[in-house]
């Protein structure tokens, strides 16, 4: 056992977000049962402020970064960067979620108590070094957001999504410690940099089948977690079945930290075998961009053409991991950081038309929002043009940073493949915008309520966020470009 | 801050303006809208400032004025980069003085939605006017798909019975055009290390940025795609008659005058200098494809029985002269060409506003249902009747100078290029005359009592200033001219470095007959 097997103050300092989030989840089950019904959504609030605590927490960390508990954790700008984008998206899930659960007359402190233990779970995946971090980071998000997708228990929907994502879930993730239990085997070590030092120098000669193996093994976890072809078929009916909210917290937070790992396994660890494994992430994310778009142009549930849409967004986002150089790693982190944003504001809108039991959530549900609500069928527009990728929003320069990432890496094809595709993801996004706008209003907006506060401000906040990221993105890009770098 | 960045931002300023003002008072928002247009306008006019004044045109060097250089992003450098010449200052004042004009003719047209409908208007000149002033090519791209955003609502929510299918249409078919444009864009960056066009031309011009033959001819076709959907050149043309029937009067009008010419203007800009080689190599396609465009979209035009779809059609014909003089090379070929695309723009701007007119009479736009409105309304009638001839290419009139300088231009290439271009001009006699004769002669139908009326004061005024302008353009070209000929020199001079002259001896006696052409304009 090593002399320094207690974390010294600056260790725990790295890891104070994770530390503030596990005392107010905690905090929130034991004052959950104290509450009385119409005040949990003082717990929600709670969470907010344990949020902004870990935020700041973040900032602490970063001040203090480097390696913590033997090289477990590693608080680097990378870390730094996604733990501010989970927990900013489990906030603004709390957020939109205030009203939504109140109006389903489900409030309970559990439901706030899951997402920050979710958020511990994404927080400990994007700062983990070392394998079996990463796994237990994993775990902790995954089991939470599977409660949450079936969270409201009565629905037959939630049943539904939540068994789903549990059972393949399960199973994906079983996949993912195979392989690194593989990787274990044929190098030695659970560590990131030191897999990569083995992996270049050939010591000890691991068998090249074996290695190959074990990274298509962890390819499966990964591929699952981010929705990638052939793994995507969950993420339909999951993000269909559960509540709005939680579908839109799904697609930004788990996946953002999900393709954190994916980046730091494959570029930090898996780096010195890049040209086998690259050829199969390229495959991967042409299939998962066709299959994901051209699904989506026949969903007549919005919900469900949001699952396919973000199966497609994250065919391009893997388009920039098969660059494997740090333009890309730098354009993934502002295409989540953009693309969280748009998602989490497109199911808030989502969830705030379908009313109680989600009854209008088809396309065609949305016809007249741009009359009877103007405001939020703007602020819809501009998370729809922001998918679509048109200039001035966030979305337009992820985009444009990913391909011009692709490109340094003469990564041609593939970038044509995905700009066609984007051209045609353009067709089911202003269906939206064609049925808010430019059809007569139906019944479904008739004697809608009006935008509940918590949901105004993740709107009023993404859209506008959306908008300085298109016409400003440096502020967020300069910080990705510094921090890109996976490598010590 | 230059009066060409207050000309540009000015737009953008009043659609935001115009979206906070209150809802129920159209009356404010209308005159909101119109006096910001008029304003913008009036200032544009400074921009000609360098036009008319050499002294000032000489300050600024190399014939680009109101330049403004700062960066915009630091990684990947993307700079704000505007600045005008000859070529871009008389689009840019054709899209400044046509947004006051589209306002005055939606006046009581619009009758729902109006806030927005101005907004957005006023968001379609930010656009248009940064297409054509932008000088960094990412700019370019931002400036050129903001346009989309604006036009796919004005159709698809003002429009008539298939707006929707048209919008999305329009949508679709210039977004996939573009994005190759954008990795066209990218990999040119990744090359040169710079988006600004300024820079990448003078780098390409020393020799330190080479492009192999294939990556040219890859590069050329990928910025030409999307230019071409944009024009539309036949056969890209199918998303145009939809557009222009579905679009309310100034959409139409705001479409043909001025979006189009987006993307012959990219050609000459982009196309033309930057992969000269490659342009040159795949000219004989276009050509032919430009030709067929002036013919097939005459021919469909004659047999139309709705007059915006006759003058849809009408447009990809006139566009096809356009390409044909682009792809000239030479500097009738291409005066006329640029002459041309403003010339399009203010006559077929005023017919579809003349159509507009007799819509908001009848709400019909067969010609069938019309017949004898000259009795009724006289003065419809003869400013009709200036505008078909305009657009038919009279003497002393606008187009005629244009289109006589393409063929000319062409006619130096092969002169059967000509012979079959030509047959255009007089089918388009045909298509137009014939359309005004059912229209305006004859009988008078009988339900037209009652509903027409003559022009009123309001439209009188909008049509003023493009009746001015196809008698000016047509009678003296020497205020329009010499500042397109002279930035196309500059273009067509970049267009030949590094091209191999395999043809010499056949076109050897050809520049000097130009020459003596061009002193005797």
């Amino acid at each position: 056992m090593p002399d320094n097997f207690v974390p010294t103050a600056a260790e725990m300092l790295r890891f104070l977000p994770e530390l503030i989030l596990i005392v107010v989840g905690t905090l929130i089950m034991v004052l959950d049962p104290l509450t009385r019904h119409e005040d949990k959504n003082r717990l929600g609030i709670l969470a907010i402020l344990g949020l902004a605590g870990a935020a700041w927490g973040t900032f602490v960390a970063a001040q203090n970064g480097g390696p913590a508990f033997q090289g477990m954790l590693l608080v680097d700008g990378f870390a730094t960067f996604f733990r501010y984008l989970v927990i900013l998206v489990g906030a603004l899930t709390v957020m939109a979620s205030l009203s939504y659960l109140k109006r389903e007359n489900a409030e309970a402190g559990e439901y706030y108590a899951l997402t920050v233990f979710s958020v511990v779970g994404q927080c400990v995946m994007v700062t983990a070094n070392e394998l079996i971090m990463i796994f237990i980071g994993l775990e902790i998000s995954s089991i939470a957001t599977y409660i949450l997708a079936g969270y409201l228990r009565d629905d037959k929907r939630n049943n539904e999504s939540a068994l789903k994502y549990f059972l393949l879930g399960s199973f994906a993730t079983a996949f993912l410690l195979y392989g690194i239990a593989w990787i274990y085997g044929s190098t030695g070590t659970t560590n990131l940099a030191e897999i990569r030092r083995v992996l270049a120098s050939g010591e000890g000669a691991p068998s090249q089948a074996l290695l190959g193996l074990s990274a298509a093994l962890m390819f499966v976890g990964f591929a699952f977690k981010v929705s990638a072809v052939p793994f995507q078929s969950w993420a339909p009916d999951v993000y269909q079945g559960a509540p709005a909210p939680v579908s839109g917290f799904m697609s930004a937070g788990p996946k953002a930290a999900a393709f954190a790992i994916f980046l730091r396994v494959y570029l930090a660890a898996f780096e010195p075998i890049a040209a086998k494994w690259q050829a199969v992430v390229i495959v991967s994310a042409i299939a998962t961009m066709i299959v994901g778009n051209f699904a989506a142009l026949l969903q007549g549930n919005i919900k469900r053409m949001l699952a396919y849409s973000s199966i497609a967004h994250a065919g391009y986002v893997m388009v920039a991991i098969a660059a494997h150089n740090e333009i890309g790693t730098a354009a993934v982190m502002f295409y989540m950081a953009s693309y969280a944003l748009m998602n989490v504001g497109a199911f808030a809108v989502i969830a705030h038309v379908a009313r109680a039991g989600e009854k209008y959530v088809n396309t065609d549900d949305m016809a007249g929002l741009g009359v009877r609500q103007p405001v939020t069928a703007a602020l819809l527009t501009i998370f729809l043009l922001s998918l679509i990728g048109v200039p001035l929003t966030g979305g337009f320069f992820g985009k444009f940073y990913i391909f011009k990432a692709a490109l340094d890496a003469n990564l041609i094809w593939p970038t044509i493949i995905g700009l066609l595709n984007s051209a045609v993801a353009a067709y089911y996004y202003l269906r939206v915008i064609v049925v808010m706008y430019f059809r007569e209003p139906g019944e479904s907006t008739a004697d809608l309520p009006p935008l509940a506060p918590g949901v105004q401000a993740v709107l009023w906040g993404s859209a506008l966020a959306i908008l300085v990221l298109g016409i400003y993105p440096s502020v967020i890009l300069d910080f990705a470009g510094r921090s890109a770098n996976l490598v010590k | 801050m230059t009066l060409l960045n207050l000309v540009l931002f000015l737009p953008l300023i009043g659609f935001l303006v115009v979206l906070l003002l209150p809802k129920n008072n159209p009356g404010l928002i209308k005159m909101v809208t119109l006096i910001a247009a008029i304003g913008i306008f009036v200032l544009s006019l400074g921009l000609t400032q360098p036009v008319f004044n050499p002294e000032v045109a000489g300050s600024a060097g190399k014939g680009v004025w109101f330049i403004t250089d700062v960066p915009w992003i630091q990684s990947p450098e993307i700079r704000y980069h505007v600045g005008l010449d000859g070529l871009s200052v008389w689009l840019v004042l054709l899209s400044t003085l046509l947004t006051p004009i589209s306002v005055l003719i939606s006046w009581n047209y619009i009758s729902n939605r109006q806030k927005e409908f101005y907004a957005f208007l006023l968001l379609l000149e930010f656009g248009l006017i940064g297409v054509f002033v932008a000088l960094d090519l990412f700019l370019f791209y931002v400036f050129w798909e903001v346009c989309l955003v604006p036009m796919y609502f004005l159709i698809g929510v003002w429009g008539h019975e298939r707006r929707i299918y048209a919008a999305v249409k329009f949508f679709l078919y210039t977004m996939a055009g573009s994005v190759l444009m954008l990795a066209a864009i990218i990999y040119l960056y990744n090359k040169g290390g710079t988006f600004d066009y300024v820079n990448l031309l003078d780098m390409m011009q020393r020799g330190r940025l080479t492009l192999s033959p294939t990556e040219q001819n890859w590069l050329f076709l990928a910025f030409f795609l999307a230019f071409a959907i944009k024009v539309p050149l036949f056969p890209l043309h199918t998303w145009l008659p939809d557009a222009h029937v579905e679009a309310p009067t100034a959409g139409s009008v705001m479409l043909a005058a001025v979006m189009l010419k987006m993307g012959t203007y990219g050609i000459v800009r982009f196309c033309l200098p930057m992969f000269p080689q490659a342009a040159r190599e795949n000219a004989w396609w276009i050509v032919i494809l430009a030709i067929i465009g002036i013919i097939y979209g005459a021919l469909v035009a004659l047999v139309q029985p709705n007059m915006k779809k006759l003058v849809a059609y009408s447009s990809v014909s006139h566009l096809g002269f356009v390409i044909l003089g682009i792809f000239s090379f030479n500097q009738p070929g291409l005066d006329g060409a640029v002459y041309q695309m403003l010339n399009h723009g203010i006559s077929t701007g005023a017919l579809f506003m003349l159509v507009g007119y007799l819509y908001e009479r009848t709400h019909t736009l067969e010609i069938k249902d019309y017949g004898g409105v000259s009795t009724v309304a006289p003065w419809l009638a003869t400013t009709f009747l200036i505008t078909t001839l305009a657009s038919i290419g009279l003497p002393t009139l606008n187009n005629f100078i244009g289109e006589f300088l393409v063929l000319q231009g062409s006619a130096y290439v092969n002169i059967w290029w000509t012979v079959f271009a030509a047959t255009g001009v007089i089918l388009s006699a045909g298509y137009m005359l014939w359309m005004y004769q059912r229209t305006f002669m004859g009988e008078t139908n009988a339900h037209l009592h009652g509903h027409m009326h003559d022009m009123n004061g309001r439209e009188a005024v909008a049509f003023l200033p493009l009746l001015v302008l196809m008698v000016w353009m047509g009678t003296y070209t020497q205020t329009f001219l010499p500042t397109i000929t002279a930035a196309n020199t500059r273009i067509l001079e970049q267009s030949k470095s590094g091209v191999e002259f395999r043809v010499n001896a056949q076109q050897g006696g050809i520049p000097a007959a130009a020459k003596e052409m061009g002193n005797a304009r």
